[in-house]
């Protein structure tokens, strides 16, 4: 029953990607990726990671998707004209994709597996009393505590960054300048004027 | 022959892999694209991590797909960023016009 999980969810997740490098549109490519990444979150399901298939659902198809899917809307493109060269391109894209795969593969069948006790390749879910969302947290929050804080960090960079890059000035837009207003002093915001009765006061 | 081993896994994730550096290789010109086939390595490298950590039944690997997640997410926004002001610039996406610094 497993296995007919494992196919399922396996033969979807390669095409939804194959779809994502060869489709006309690049919207239809970021919903063909956020197929993939459905499938994904499936397979962490079988290996029992449970909180990083709900952490993948919610940080791919929840903001990064949606992020693809704004910049993809907001650029006025062109596509049609960036797929010229796909041809000619896809002979050597081919060649060192075969051979990397071939490679990866071979040494995969090669390998010997089984570290301390555990022979074999089986994979099967180990079911213990703690649940996988209490377990990782009993690590990440202790033993690699400095580690999570710096993803942390990265994130608030990356955020940084983001709004640095894509921030631009624009003119006649009228913003509150907190410099200017505490440099101003006394001298050159108020000016006393004494003014004559009945002559008013010209140029102020 | 129907139980699924770490092999069906590794094999899997490799394939992925592979589609996404083909995905580099065939969309040349379209840098959204490669963005979104660099997400894909990341996935197939997660698979890996994970299925990895069932297999030992080591939970550190599970920590390791978590910073990678993160990274993933980094880098994408920071890519989307610089994609969005280089458009701003040149007006394409064309990874043909990053050429201004003669590399």
């Amino acid at each position: 029953m497993l296995s007919v999980f494992f196919y399922l969810f396996s033969t979807i997740a390669v095409l939804s990607a194959i779809m994502v490098i060869i489709a006309k549109n690049p919207v239809h490519s970021v919903f063909f990726l956020i197929l993939t990444f459905f499938n994904a979150t499936g397979l962490f399901i079988l290996m029992g990671a449970e909180f990083l298939a709900m952490l993948l659902l919610v940080v791919y198809v929840g903001a990064v998707a949606v992020l693809f899917l704004f910049v993809i809307m907001m650029l006025n493109i062109d596509f049609n004209s960036l797929r010229t060269g796909m041809i000619k391109n896809a002979p050597l894209g081919l060649l060192i994709g075969a051979v990397l795969l071939g490679e990866i593969i071979f040494s995969y069948l090669g390998m010997k597996y089984g570290v301390a006790g555990t022979p074999g390749n089986e994979l099967f879910v180990v079911l213990s009393e703690v649940e996988n969302t209490r377990a990782l947290g009993n690590v990440i929050y202790t033993d690699y505590i400095y580690l999570f804080q710096c993803a942390g960090l990265i994130l608030l960079v990356a955020m940084v960054g983001a709004i640095v890059l894509t921030h631009r000035k624009r003119e006649n837009v009228k913003k509150q300048d907190a410099v200017k207003q505490t440099l101003r002093n006394k001298s050159e915001s108020i000016d006393v004027n004494e003014v004559e009765i009945g002559k008013g006061v010209n140029n102020v | 022959m129907y139980e699924i081993t770490l092999t069906h896994y590794l094999i899997l994730s490799s394939i992925i892999f592979t589609i996404g550096i083909f995905g580099v290789f065939l969309n040349r010109k379209n840098l959204i694209i490669i963005l979104m086939s660099i997400e894909l390595m990341l996935l197939a490298v997660n698979i890996n991590f994970i299925a990895f950590s069932t297999h030992l039944n080591l939970i550190v690997g599970q920590v390791f797909a978590l910073f990678v997640l993160t990274v993933a997410a980094a880098e994408a926004a920071i890519g989307l960023a610089i994609l969005v002001v280089f458009f701003r610039s040149r007006g394409s996406i064309a990874v043909d016009d990053a050429n201004s610094m003669k590399g």
